[in-house]
């Protein structure tokens, strides 16, 4: 009884939110939005016992990535952070109707047909054990390649905040 | 029922906590008073004992000022936004053998989290209040808290290694209860990335930029008044609270001591607790402000490679013992 | 509901925030009938030491803040693969070292590049 209440909480946060980030005018409230959507996934993965990806959907998605979000939305244009004036729907929302009623059925007809296998109980593994282990025997080469990844990103970043370009002067 | 007895838990949790944060506040005054040749707060009651209550009741009653040019309700909502996520971190924390509300497995992270989701209270406040001194205030808070998150951390990936787990009770229960098995001497490096870190991460002396009065005002509660500021106020101070606990947990030893407290087993772990406390404040009347770019310079090129140097020695440090 | 389950702590935690919110909220709430309100003009508008504010408060700024936000989210992730491998460090031993060496190793080539672009440099 209470799951179901929480569950329903959950999901009118991730939905909600989610509809909050297309249909709100002002983007800086568009990202908050997106940071409740994250939080109702937070806790889906509460409720499905998996309390280590709770709390790194946390860490990365809402303390990290949306920081992110928050700081190129700052970084934009003076009139990006203050409320639009016109409508957010442009003339091509009558062919990305088609396009998102078309995703939706393709996800929906994927996961109709699956059996997803569904245990009664909780599991009594501590995943982040688990985790750690898979990692670093079967999951090794991908481990490694994550790290090539994540060097990669940093930088790419330094060279895109290069000084040789300097968008603004800095504002101290 | 059961949930009857866990709001009980923490109604009384919050009530004892919050009255500490109160005296928390007169404590700081009257050291900084005393280190500074002053009496701190005399007035109200035998030597000003009575101060903190007075201030509350000040505070509540204050005007509540929201700026015409505010977003209202992200102005109205970041204190407290501040003040649960603060709190939430409580719930975690053992303050004695089985004295804690949710004994998760990942206790540790869920605080990393919990610290993370605070400086939204920040940001919001420093966005929404649309002011020039609590923009600048919010922005380099948050780049300050995102910067020394990451050697607070890595600091205790170290005492992760030696204790083989997340969870805060085993973590205290695998230091043992003798002096010398504290994880302080085998994590020196470890313990003093933390505490610097822990000390940016509260926004305290010497880095708190976000409210250098000298050239941002107040920072980002400058818009802020009244109720509302005083509940970033006790924000601030629960976070302090917070992180000593995380010290007193992962480096001395949590709740055992010399030896054992009848009737009151949280005795060494509040006296500890308030010994990091007294630091914080020893190192507030002392230590003169940093630069900005020192801040940023020290976080991302001193601690964090020594942060990683200290995981790298106790991995080393490990197989050469086994 | 079938196959969700939710354990007494993450319960607890629930509470809290509820309770914290609660806290928060009620007393800002009642405080709103006893204490005084006298709003005009010049408490309303944004503090700026005394003067008539100027330009529009939110400005760009360095895109510095934005280059410490990406190196956050790659150490953030990476301090996330150590939480999980120093759990089971004990079980792996050299191996996991080893491997985590050269994770780190990887990484630092990016950091060391960064530092020597100067973006860990604040002022230029």
């Amino acid at each position: 009884m209470i799951i179901q209440a929480i569950f329903i909480v959950m999901t009118l946060c991730t939905l909600g939110g989610a509809v909050g980030v297309v249909s709100s005018r002002n983007l800086f409230h568009s990202a908050l939005y997106l940071i409740l959507s994250f939080f109702g996934v937070a806790g889906y993965y509460v409720l499905l016992s998996a309390g280590f990806l709770a709390v790194i959907q946390l860490m990365v998605y809402i303390g990290a990535i949306a920081i992110l979000i928050l700081f190129a939305i700052m970084f934009s244009r003076e009139s990006a952070m203050n409320s639009a004036k016109e409508s957010q729907a442009n003339r091509q929302r009558w062919l990305g109707l088609p396009v998102a009623m078309g995703l939706f059925i393709s996800l929906i007809a994927v996961i109709i047909p699956v059996n997803w296998p569904i245990q009664q109980t909780a599991p009594t593994t501590d995943m982040v054990r688990d985790l750690g282990v898979a990692f670093l025997t079967s999951y090794l080469i991908p481990f490694e390649v994550v790290s090539v990844l994540l060097s990669v990103a940093l930088i790419g970043a330094v060279m895109l905040a290069r000084e040789e370009n300097p968008p603004v002067k800095e504002t101290k | 029922m059961q949930i009857l007895t866990i709001v009980l838990q923490i109604a009384i949790l919050l009530a004892i906590v919050l009255l500490h944060v109160a005296y928390a506040t007169y404590f700081e005054r009257k050291i900084i008073g005393h280190m500074q040749v002053r009496l701190g707060p005399m007035m109200v009651g035998y030597h000003g004992l009575l101060q903190p209550i007075a201030d509350g009741i000040k505070s509540f009653f204050k005007e509540d000022i929201v700026p015409e040019q505010a977003d209202r309700p992200l102005f109205l909502f970041a204190p407290v936004i501040c003040l649960v996520t603060m709190l939430t971190s409580l719930a975690v924390i053992p303050f004695a053998k089985g004295w804690v509300l949710a004994d998760i497995n990942i206790g540790l992270l869920f605080i990393f989290a919990m610290s993370s989701l605070a400086s939204y209270g920040v940001i919001l406040a420093g966005w929404a209040s649309n002011s020039k001194y609590t923009f600048l205030g919010g922005l380099r808070s948050m780049a300050q808290v995102i910067s020394y998150e990451l050697p607070l951390g890595l600091s205790l990936v170290g005492v992760m290694m030696l204790s083989g787990s997340l969870n805060l009770t085993t973590i205290v229960d695998s230091q043992g209860s003798s002096f010398s098995s504290m994880y302080l001497f085998p994590q020196l490096i470890g313990f003093f990335v933390f505490f610097v870190a822990m000390l940016a991460e509260t926004n305290r002396v010497p880095f708190d930029l976000p409210e250098a009065e000298t050239e941002l005002v107040s920072g980002y509660i400058t818009e802020y008044s009244g109720m509302r500021y005083a509940l970033f106020f006790m924000a601030e101070y629960i976070g302090m609270m917070v992180m000593s606990s995380i010290g007193t947990i992962c480096f001395l030893g949590g709740w055992n001591g010399p030896f054992e407290v009848p009737f009151f087993p949280p005795f060494w772990f509040i006296l500890k607790v308030y010994g990091f406390l007294f630091l914080f404040i020893w190192i507030r009347a002392t230590l003169p402000r940093y630069r900005y770019d020192q801040l940023m310079a020290l976080g991302w090129k001193l601690l964090l490679p020594l942060a990683l140097l200290n995981i790298f020695l106790t991995g080393l440090f490990k197989i050469l013992v086994h | 509901m079938s196959g969700l389950y939710l354990p007494k702590e993450y319960l607890a935690i629930l509470l809290f925030i509820v309770l914290g919110v609660g806290f928060g909220v009620v007393t800002l709430w009642i405080g709103q009938f006893f204490r005084m309100k006298r709003p005009y003009f010049e408490k309303l508008v944004a503090y700026e030491s005394g003067n008539p504010p100027t330009d529009e408060p939110r400005m760009r700024f360095s895109v510095k803040f934005y280059l410490i936000a990406i190196l956050f989210i790659v150490f953030d992730v990476e301090a996330i693969y150590l939480y999980s491998w120093a759990l089971v460090y004990d079980k792996l031993g050299m191996f996991a070292l080893v491997e985590m060496f050269i994770f780190i190793a990887l990484l630092l080539v990016g950091y060391f590049y960064g530092w020597k672009k100067g973006a860990l440099q604040w002022e230029k």
